[in-house]
């Protein structure tokens, strides 16, 4: 499974969203309709899922599914 | 008030309330974890339960130190893979008066009763998150609430609690996760039997249903609260002390 499929997979499963609605401009609170203890809940599940830590002020910045992953895609080339 | 396989953890259950609540709780069909910093008294204790034939696991933890809370609940959800009930109990005291109060006696007793209780919750935090479901109590005091002197560090943390308290519970309720706090009065523990007479019999006085608290009756307001027929309320201070204080 790529990267990609992961990401929207967690997404899909944290937010209980419908995998149509996970398109890469879709922002989570404002599209997705999550809370902000589901957003770090996704940040959280992300760090477990790819093995990263993500300090707060990233964390901040991922508010999309395109920036999530393109987020996590750099993270895990950087420690490769 | 039954609470059948729930899972709770109890801070500082060696004696006293702490003692008196993971009782009440086993009693109602709870699973217990036991916790508390001294490994020969806990194994004590956990053989009273077996006795009883309750559920209950014994982990020694100091809560004021975070990578023993974090393990405390680890150890919790490997064994039973839940926790649906934190009892933040664990409390000391180092009573002096202010002129007299050293830095330790002011870190010893904020790390353990405050500092502790943030390290158990955020540690539970998750888990309750995962599984849309937690009942966090937080034993405070009402001295928390009305000070007394010859207890600044004591006080400040209670009243820190407090205000801990009403944080987690509106950070955390749409999770279905409530969180209450507990102002015991003048119980009787061997943390009030070092009191001195004068000062006991002048507590006395204050109390208009005239007589001392006991653990049982701390323990029957928390098992209330763990239960699902507190449901709806959260953020809440309960005082359990005869009168003493009415705000």
């Amino acid at each position: 499974m790529s990267l990609e499929e992961k990401v929207k997979d967690i997404i899909v499963e944290k937010l209980g969203v419908e995998p149509d609605k996970v398109v890469p401009e879709a922002r989570f609170i404002e599209d997705l309709g999550a809370d902000s203890l589901d957003t770090v809940e996704l940040v959280m599940a992300f760090e477990d899922e790819f093995n990263v830590e993500i300090p707060d002020e990233d964390a901040q910045e991922i508010t999309t599914v395109k920036s999530a992953i393109d987020y996590l895609s750099k993270k895990i080339q950087s420690a490769e | 008030m039954d609470l059948k396989d729930k899972v709770a953890v109890v801070t500082g259950s060696t004696r006293g309330i702490g003692l008196a609540i993971a009782r009440e709780l086993a009693e109602r069909g709870a699973r217990v974890v036991l916790s508390g910093r001294n490994a020969e008294r806990l194994q004590e204790v956990v053989e009273q339960f077996q006795k009883q034939a309750w559920t209950a696991l014994a982990v020694q933890a100091d809560v004021s130190q975070p990578e023993q809370a974090a393990q405390l609940i680890q150890k919790t959800l490997d064994k039973w893979g839940a926790v649906h009930i934190l009892v933040n109990n664990a409390g000391i005291t180092r009573d002096t008066l202010l002129l007299r109060m050293r830095d330790e006696d002011w870190d010893a007793v904020l790390n353990t009763n405050l500092k502790g209780a943030f390290h158990c919750t955020r540690a539970v935090a998750r888990p309750m998150m995962k599984q849309r479901y937690g009942r966090i109590i937080n034993i405070s005091s009402v001295v928390g609430l009305i000070g007394n002197a010859g207890q600044a560090n004591y006080a400040a943390s209670k009243g820190g609690l407090i205000a801990f308290t009403k944080s987690v519970a509106r950070e955390l309720a749409s999770r279905n996760i409530t969180c209450n706090a507990v102002a015991p009065g003048y119980i009787e523990t061997d943390m009030t039997e070092v009191l001195d007479e004068k000062v006991k019999q002048a507590l006395l006085g204050q109390i208009p249903l005239g007589r001392l608290g006991n653990g049982k009756d701390v323990a029957h307001l928390v098992a209330f609260l763990a239960s699902d027929l507190a449901a709806y309320i959260t953020g809440q201070v309960i005082n359990v002390d005869g009168g003493m204080v009415m705000l």
